[in-house]
């Protein structure tokens, strides 16, 4: 297993995508810490890019480097190795790249400039997210033969967690709003990763407007250990339950 | 030269007979008690109270006296009356524990109470659990400076107010500190009085709570993590400067709750971290200049029965909304402050804003109808709703705006 993600690092890094990736991301926030001197609002233009941009290239990124080592995918199938080590040694390798982009990236300027809280639970989230979308783009990938389909459906994955989902969470909540929906969207909420994250960054920036009544509801639950606990399971989930259901049908599938 | 002579004599006899004696109470010498002492005592005398722990019950100065605590002496109501009871005008009382009074539903025990007596002043003495730490009614040019004031015990229900002044005039708090009281000080038709240096914070209900009081001025205070911040209502002409609100949390905590204030002046303020910096009602004709509003949920909740109100060279940084209303009319001007949210440009360079900015978000008003929405601020969706609100107002109140938005944020020296 280690040695073959060891070659498919080596593999992504050869494409340097991924070089540019942390180059993006580390220019980004040098040009924001610059821009602004208070840290709660570099904070806050990071948290867009890295709930909107970082799922995004994942999820691409991902989808794309799956059908690129097609072939070396074949070639491995005809050693003696496992399935489950080569499907699972694939993601492994590209979330960890990933990951790693996002921890350079962004982790190392806001070292430099110094952050608080905040800036880790950033980071947090930030890697769980693209854990989260690796994912879902191997589950993309392995759903269909064609490789623009696979984006498509990798592309709707995004565009559903980010977009369309919070609109109908919205209608939601302002159809039934004569009603009590505390437990209600807290449940919504946990269905989807990129709404967990957000919350996450919520507490620790606008913690004052959550202090409201309804707003506490949610400041007690994610604020207790409880609700850490809920959040980072809800986040395991998302990232465990889509692996596993791709490298089940990577098993069977007739390549 | 006849008049100086007259005066030097009526000089020299009020000295005479202002020769002042002392009396010394100590729990070993030859006056035990307090009351004893005050009962030696003739007007303008002093009464030295040593270091000791005095049990005596309720005790009532009826005679213009100096009483001072050497050693903080501790004087202990055992929970059952109140402890000093002034009966007299000119009293002075300092440097005592006082301690433990009674609690009645019925009447307002005290620390140190007075009822119609002018001239008091009370300085440096440390209140712990006292129903109500001092309790002055119909008593005027009072003073009440440096003590400490600690609610420990009791919920909202069985405390008083810290500092609980009724129907007084030309009165001065001073740099006291009030801690786990119903209102840190309460003012009830008290005018032409300064409240200044005080800290007030864990209160149970507000840090400070005004009514009914005109012509009067707090400045250079701290008022933090009250239960419901601070309450300023039927007023007019009062003057709040360089105070500092900060972490008042909660559905009905406000860090400024203005309710029926008429041609008063907010200025040089620090509102920090509240759930709402400034919640106004039937305000008018008051002036809000150079305060902070810094991370408030909301910074100013401003209905529609505000008429007049001049909001001008406030900064307004990382709030999450900076400004909401219940309405669409708009009487007040809003011009010329900074808002960290600014997107325009300034073309000529003369530090404005050369488009109008509209503090009033879509979203806030959405949070105002439905308080769950809260949930789904900052995600993409709501930030396109709020982008397309912006550029073509509909909900938000069109004239709801700033016309001459700064483009820096404003240097905001405390005043001295």
């Amino acid at each position: 297993m280690t040695r073959v993600i060891k070659y498919v690092f080596y593999d992504i890094l050869r494409t340097r995508f991924i070089l540019l990736y942390t180059l993006f991301l580390l220019l980004c926030t040098i040009a924001m810490f610059q821009l602004d001197s208070d840290t709660g609002k570099v904070i806050l233009s990071l948290m867009n890019i890295v709930l909107m941009v970082v799922p995004l290239i994942s999820i691409v990124f991902s989808t794309i480097h799956f059908y690129n080592s097609y072939e070396f995918i074949e070639l491995m199938l005809a050693q003696p190795v496992d399935r489950k080590v080569i499907f699972l040694g694939e993601y492994f390798a590209v979330a960890f790249s990933l990951s790693l982009s996002i921890l350079a990236g962004v982790g190392i300027p806001m070292m430099l400039y110094g952050a608080d809280a905040s800036g880790f639970t950033l980071l947090y989230a930030g890697v769980m997210l693209t854990l989260v979308f690796v994912s879902l783009a191997f589950l993309s990938s392995v759903l269909t033969r064609d490789k623009a389909k696979a984006i498509g459906v990798a592309l709707l994955f995004w565009f559903y967690f980010s977009l369309i989902y919070d609109g109908l969470l919205l209608w939601i909540t302002y159809t039934f709003m004569d009603y009590p929906l505390e437990r209600l969207t807290l449940t919504l909420i946990s269905f989807n990763p990129i709404d967990m994250a957000r919350i996450l960054m919520l507490l620790q920036l606008d913690i004052s407007a959550l202090m409201g009544f309804t707003g506490a509801f949610y400041k007690n639950f994610f604020g207790s250990s409880t609700g850490m606990i809920f959040s980072t399971a809800v986040l395991f989930a998302w990232i465990v339950m889509p692996v596993v259901i791709a490298a089940r049908v990577f098993n069977r599938k007739d390549l | 030269m006849k008049i100086i002579i007259i005066h030097s004599i009526v000089l020299l006899l009020s000295i005479a007979l202002c020769s002042a004696t002392t009396i010394i109470v100590d729990p070993a010498g030859k006056t035990k008690t307090i009351t004893a002492g005050i009962r030696q005592a003739s007007t303008g005398d002093t009464v030295r109270v040593t270091a000791g722990t005095y049990r005596e019950g309720n005790i009532i100065i009826s005679k213009s006296l100096v009483l001072q605590g050497e050693g903080k002496p501790v004087v202990d109501g055992e929970f059952k009356t109140e402890i000093f009871t002034i009966d007299a005008r000119h009293v002075t009382i300092t440097g005592f524990v006082i301690r433990n009074s009674g609690m009645s539903s019925v009447k307002d025990l005290a620390g140190i109470g007075s009822i119609g007596m002018d001239f008091i002043t009370i300085r440096r003495n440390e209140f712990i659990n006292t129903f109500f730490g001092v309790h002055l009614a119909n008593s005027n040019y009072s003073v009440v400076e440096q003590n400490t004031f600690r609610g420990e015990l009791r919920g909202e229900i069985e405390t008083g107010n810290g500092i609980h002044l009724w129907q007084c005039s030309n009165s001065a708090i001073r740099d006291n500190y009030i801690a786990g009281h119903r209102d840190g000080i309460y003012f009830e038709f008290v005018t032409r009085s300064v409240v200044n240096g005080n800290v007030s914070e864990n209160n149970h209900r507000y840090g400070l709570h005004f009514m009914f009081s005109h012509d009067d001025e707090y400045h250079d205070n701290t008022f933090r993590n009250n239960g419901a911040g601070v309450a300023v209502m039927y007023t007019r002409n009062v003057k709040m400067i360089n105070n500092i609100f900060e972490k008042n949390w909660g559905n009905s905590a406000y860090g400024l709750l203005l309710k029926d204030i008429n041609d008063s002046e907010v200025s040089h303020n620090r509102f920090v971290q509240n759930t709402i910096g400034i919640y106004m009602e039937g305000t008018s004709r008051t002036t809000f200049v150079r305060n902070l509003f810094q991370r408030n949920g909301y910074a100013i909740r401003l209905q529609a029965s505000c008429d007049s109100n001049d909001f001008r060279e406030n900064n307004f940084m990382s709030n999450t909304f900076d400004m909401a209303t219940n309405g669409t009319l708009v009487l007040n001007t809003i011009d010329k402050n900074y808002w960290d949210k600014y997107e325009g440009y300034d073309l000529n360079r003369d530090g404005i804003g050369d488009v109008p900015f509209r503090p009033v978000n879509l979203y806030a008003m959405i949070v105002e109808r439905v308080p769950t929405a809260v949930l789904l601020w900052r995600s993409f969706l709501v930030f396109l709703i709020d982008r397309a609100e912006r550029v073509f107002p509909a909900v938000t109140p069109e004239n709801l705006k700033d016309n001459y938005p700064s483009m820096k944020a404003y240097d905001l020296h405390p005043t001295t």
